[in-house]
């Protein structure tokens, strides 16, 4: 089955989308995201969504729902790389993604990540 | 050889929601629109699409490069033959939804795009018609 890869960085785990998703992919990858987290207690999860040249509100919903499950298991979502284009269509269909950490890009999702732990 | 000025895509699958957006890019981008407008009309093709496949049961998308004085554009025709919608003004009102999304499929959709355009009949099927200008 197609799988989006999970990549495991110390504490955190790495997600780059690249493929243009279509809906079950999606929620594959939530699923994935949320054993992973349990199994291997990470503390962060740091979404490249760069590649992505749409998100539409299913894809919007997967992101709100990623971000809601890692908080209930102890762990921090950020989302990163999201395209001008995208934020602006994003904000004009009406899906602000409340709850949702984003930073412009994987150094500075990284950056924000390490300061939530280093907080707590 | 002059481009193709319509066409028809199937749009029956999950995966086939992922070619009406890859369809609707490149016609997008062959009409001239900046990749803000190209965004906003694939989004709202997806969003479209997505609804034919799982409330329509399936249809197609038929597409056309329409032209008007120097103006360009893409009209998006989305249509189905499943059991339709029986109160359209509802359906037309920010944050109703029928219950698996978030409320924003059709008057979110229609935000994204230059000219909006629903029929349907419960037990006929739906069309709903979308176009962007460059």
């Amino acid at each position: 089955m197609e799988r989006i890869p999970i990549l495991r960085m110390g504490e955190f785990l790495l997600v780059t989308i690249q493929v243009d998703m279509h809906d079950q992919l999606a929620l594959t990858l939530q699923d994935d995201l949320a054993e992973r987290i349990s199994r291997t207690s990470a503390r962060g999860v740091l979404i490249d969504i760069s590649a992505l040249d749409m998100v539409d509100s299913f894809i919007g919903r997967m992101i709100n729902t990623i971000s809601g499950l890692s908080k209930v298991m102890d762990a921090e979502t950020v989302v990163v790389g999201m395209q001008p284009a995208v934020a602006i269509t994003l904000v004009e269909l009406g899906l602000y993604l409340p709850g949702v950490s984003t930073a412009l890009n994987v150094e500075r999702g990284m950056e924000r990540l390490r300061e939530r732990l280093d907080a707590q | 050889m002059r481009p193709e000025r319509t066409g028809s895509q199937p749009v029956r699958s999950e995966q086939d929601v992922v070619l009406a957006r890859q369809v609707a890019r490149k016609l997008a981008v062959e009409c001239g629109l900046r990749l803000v407008d190209q965004t906003k009309l694939v989004t709202a093709a997806s969003e479209l699409a997505r609804n034919t496949v799982i409330y329509g049961g399936g249809g197609d998308m038929d597409w056309e490069v329409v032209e008007e004085g120097s103006r360009k554009g893409l009209r998006l025709v989305f249509r189905d033959e499943g059991p339709g919608i029986a109160d359209v003004k509802l359906a037309m009102t920010d944050g109703w939804t029928s219950g698996n999304g978030l409320g924003l499929g059709l008057t979110g959709t229609r935000r994204l795009v230059d000219e909006f355009s629903l029929e349907s009949a419960p037990g006929v099927g739906t069309r709903v018609t979308i176009c962007k200008w460059n």
